[in-house]
C-alpha cells in the first residue's frame, strides 16, 4: 500500500515530465539495442571462426609417437640402477605408428558418460602423381558416419557428400587445393604413391574445402577400409583415435588419465589450440567493454535527467517531506523513477537488439574461405540479453542512487524559508 | 480532557551559523492547549516562522525540550518525525504549495494514503467531505495549478485537515492573498477552531488578523514578550 503509493507519485512525477523522460528511456534503449546486436554479431563471427578450427579438432587425441624408448636396457639392470647413465646416440625403436588393442580403447572410450563420440582414423602420407611431378599430400582414412556427426565434415564438402566415401570402392575426397593442382574433376581417376612406394589409383567423388587455404592443399579424406587397404594393413589397423567431449573443459585431465591408462600419447585440445581461446576471449572482451561503455553512458544521461528533474521538483519534494514523506520514501521515489526508465528503456533494447540481430543474421556475406556461410552469423545466446537486461537496471540504479540521495537530503526548511 | 496539552516548547534556543553566529530564538518557553485558535505575531526577522519550523519537526538543530501530545519528540530519529508530521500536524503555507502533478482530490488525499489507515476509496470519501467543507467539491479532479491562489489555499487547509491532525500550523497561509481571500481564509480557520474544536498555530505579521485570534503570542528579536 505504501509503496505503491510511492511507485504513484514516482509515476506521476515521470509524466509530469513526459518528454525527459523519454529521452532518458530511449537512451537506455539505444544502449541496450546496440549492446545485443553487437555482442550477437561479435560472438557469431568468434563462434564461426573458431569453428573453422575447434570444430575439426578432436578434443582428445590418441596416437603413436615415434619416439627413443625412455626406459633404456642400463636402466633396467640391477647394478647401474641408482648411477646416473649417459647414453648417446639413441635411436627410436622399430615402433609402429598403429595403436595396440584399439577395439578395447574404443569401447572403453564409448563407455565413458564424459564422451560424445568417438572416431578412428588412419593417417598417411601420400604422393599425387600428376604426369611427371608429385604433390605430397595427406589421406585420413576415416569413419565416415562418426567423422560427420563430430567433426560436421559434410559442411566441408563442397562437391559431392562424405557417404560418397561409402558408395565407391577407392574412392577419395580431394582438397580443393590439391585437385586444382591436379586438374582432377569428380569422376577422375588420380594415382598415388604411398610411403612404402605402393601405387594406388583412387577415384575423386567429391571436394574439401575447409577455409584454411594451407590445409585444403594437403588434405584429403577416403573411408578407413580404403586406406587401411593402400597399406596393406588389417581391419584393425588405426593411427589415431579422436575424441569429443560433452564438456571441453574436461579435455586435458581425461586427455592425461587416458594417456595413462592406454600407455599412448593423447593430446587435448587446450594445449594444441590454446591460442584460440585467447583469441576469442580477447575478442568477447573488446565486445564486452563497448556494449557496457554504451550503458554507461546513458547512465550518465538518466543521471542528468533525474538530477535536472530534482531541481526543478524541490518545491514538491519539500512539500512530500512537510506533510510526513521521510527521507528514505523520497529516495525510493527516485530510485523507483531511475528503475522505471531503466526496465522500460531496458526491455524495448532488449526486443530492438533481438531484431537487430534478426536484421544482421540476413544480410548477405559471402566469402571463397567460408564454404558454409551464406549470411552474416548472429549469437542468439540468451545470456546476452540477461546480461544486457540485468546492466541496464544496475546502471540505471547507480544513476538514480546519488541524485535520489540528494532529494532524500533536501531541508523543506530551507525551501519553504527560501521562497 | 480538553485542557489537555498538545503543544509545550521548553527554553527552546536556536543559532544560526552562517554568516556568523547570532541566537534567533531566546529560550521560548511556551504552551498550546487542545481547542486553542492561537497566533504568533512579530515583526519580518523576528524569528517567528525559525519557531514554527522547530515546532513542526522539520527544523530539528536547536536547544531545548519540545513535547507534542505530552510525548518528548527532541531528538528524536528522522524517520519518527516524519511519521509524526504526517499523523499529528497540518500544514498551511504562504505560498500554497500543491503538488502540481496531482490533482486537487490527489492532493488531499496523498497525506491520508501515506499514514495507511483508511483505503482508497474511504479516503476519497473523506477528501471530498473536507473539499466541501470549503466549497471545492467541484474543482476535485482539476489539476492543481488550473486553480487561483485562494482556492489553491483552501485545497492546502483540506489537505492539512485529512488525517484529523493534532494541530494546524500555518505559515503566513494569508499572507500571499488578497484582502477577500484571506477573509475567506482567515473564516475558515475560525470555523474550524469553533465547530470543530481544532487547535490552530497560525505565524502571521498581520494584525488585523491576529486580533481575530482567540490568544495572539507576540515575539520580538527572538523573545516572547506577550502571550
Amino acid at each position: 500500500m505504501k509503496y505503491g503509493l510511492l511507485l504513484h507519485i514516482a509515476r506521476s512525477l515521470m509524466l509530469a515530465r513526459f518528454k525527459q523522460t523519454m529521452v532518458a528511456a530511449v537512451g537506455v534503449t539505444f544502449s541496450i539495442t546496440m549492446f545485443i546486436a553487437l555482442l550477437g554479431f561479435m560472438n557469431g563471427l568468434n563462434q564461426m571462426l573458431d569453428g573453422l578450427v575447434l570444430n575439426r579438432t578432436p578434443h582428445i587425441r590418441f596416437y603413436n609417437e615415434i619416439k627413443p624408448n625412455p626406459d633404456q636396457p642400463i636402466d633396467q639392470s640391477e647394478k647401474y640402477k641408482n648411477y646416473t647413465n649417459t647414453i648417446r646416440s639413441i635411436k627410436p625403436t622399430s615402433s609402429r605408428l598403429r595403436i595396440y588393442n584399439s577395439s578395447a580403447i574404443i569401447k572403453t572410450l564409448e563407455e565413458d558418460p564424459r564422451v560424445l563420440g568417438v572416431a578412428p582414423k588412419v593417417s598417411t602420407q601420400v604422393f599425387f602423381n600428376v604426369g611427371s611431378s608429385d604433390i605430397s599430400g595427406t589421406i585420413s582414412g576415416i569413419d565416415v558416419p562418426a567423422e560427420n556427426d563430430l567433426f560436421a565434415l559434410s559442411d566441408y564438402v563442397t562437391v559431392g557428400t562424405p557417404m560418397d566415401l561409402t558408395q565407391t570402392n577407392n574412392s577419395i575426397i580431394l582438397g580443393k587445393g590439391a585437385a586444382d593442382r591436379m586438374l582432377a574433376d569428380i569422376g577422375d581417376v588420380i594415382q598415388a604413391t604411398t610411403s612404402r612406394g605402393d601405387r594406388v589409383q583412387l577415384k575423386v567423388v567429391g571436394y574439401y574445402q575447409s577455409g584454411l587455404g594451407e590445409l585444403d592443399n594437403i588434405q584429403s579424406y577416403a573411408s578407413l577400409q580404403t586406406v587401411q587397404k593402400i597399406l596393406g594393413e588389417p581391419p584393425s589397423y588405426i593411427t589415431d583415435i579422436q575424441v569429443k567431449l560433452r564438456e571441453l573443459d574436461l579435455a586435458p585431465s581425461m586427455a592425461r588419465d587416458y594417456a595413462g591408462l592406454f600407455k599412448i600419447n593423447a593430446d587435448d585440445i587446450q594445449t594444441v589450440n590454446a591460442q584460440f581461446e585467447t583469441g576469442t576471449e580477447i575478442r568477447n572482451l573488446i565486445s564486452y567493454a563497448v556494449g557496457i561503455t554504451l550503458l554507461i553512458v546513458s547512465g550518465f544521461g538518466i543521471y542528468n535527467i533525474l538530477n535536472m528533474m530534482i531541481y526543478e521538483k524541490m518545491d514538491t519534494i519539500a512539500i512530500l517531506k512537510a506533510i510526513g514523506f521521510s527521507g528514505r520514501d523520497v529516495n525510493i521515489i527516485f530510485i523507483n523513477i531511475a528503475l522505471i526508465i531503466g526496465l522500460a528503456g531496458g526491455t524495448l533494447g532488449l526486443c530492438l537488439g533481438y531484431l537487430a540481430g534478426l536484421g544482421i543474421d540476413q544480410l548477405p556475406f559471402e566469402t571463397e574461405a567460408l564454404p558454409t556461410i551464406k549470411t552474416f552469423p548472429v549469437d542468439f545466446n540468451p545470456r546476452y540479453y540477461l546480461i544486457g537486461g540485468i546492466f541496464s537496471l544496475v546502471t540505471t540504479y547507480f544513476a538514480g542512487y546519488f541524485p535520489a540521495k540528494k532529494a532524500s537530503g533536501v531541508d523543506p526548511v530551507d525551501i519553504i524559508r527560501g521562497k | 480532557m480538553d485542557n489537555r496539552k498538545v503543544l509545550e516548547a521548553q527554553n527552546i534556543d536556536k543559532f544560526f551559523y552562517s554568516p556568523v553566529k547570532t541566537q534567533v530564538l531566546k529560550k521560548i518557553s511556551f504552551s498550546i492547549n487542545r481547542g486553542d485558535f492561537v497566533s504568533v505575531m512579530g515583526k519580518s526577522g523576528c524569528g517567528k516562522s525559525t519557531l514554527l519550523y522547530i515546532l513542526s519537526t522539520m527544523d530539528t538543530s536547536y536547544q531545548g525540550k519540545l513535547l507534542i501530545d505530552q510525548e518528548i519528540i527532541t531528538d528524536k530519529s528522522a524517520s519518527y518525525l516524519s511519521r509524526i508530521r504526517n499523523e499529528k500536524i497540518g500544514f498551511v503555507f504562504q505560498f500554497h504549495y500543491l503538488l502540481t502533478e496531482f490533482s486537487v482530490l490527489e492532493n488531499v488525499m496523498v497525506p491520508g494514503l501515506k499514514l495507511g489507515k483508511l483505503n482508497r476509496e474511504q479516503l476519497e470519501v473523506k477528501a471530498m467531505e473536507k473539499l466541501r467543507i470549503f466549497g471545492m467539491e467541484e474543482h476535485a479532479l482539476k489539476k492543481a495549478n488550473q486553480l487561483s491562489g485562494g482556492q489553491k489555499q483552501r485545497v492546502a487547509i483540506a489537505r492539512a485537515l485529512i488525517n484529523d491532525p493534532l494541530i494546524i500550523m500555518g505559515d503566513e497561509p494569508s499572507g500571499n492573498l488578497d484582502k477577500k481571500n484571506s477573509d475567506i481564509v482567515f473564516g475558515i480557520f475560525k470555523e474550524l477552531a469553533t465547530d470543530f474544536n481544532q487547535t490552530l498555530l497560525i505565524v502571521t505579521h498581520d494584525p488585523d488578523f491576529a486580533e481575530k485570534t482567540d490568544r495572539t503570542i507576540v515575539m520580538e528579536d527572538g523573545r516572547i514578550i506577550s502571550h
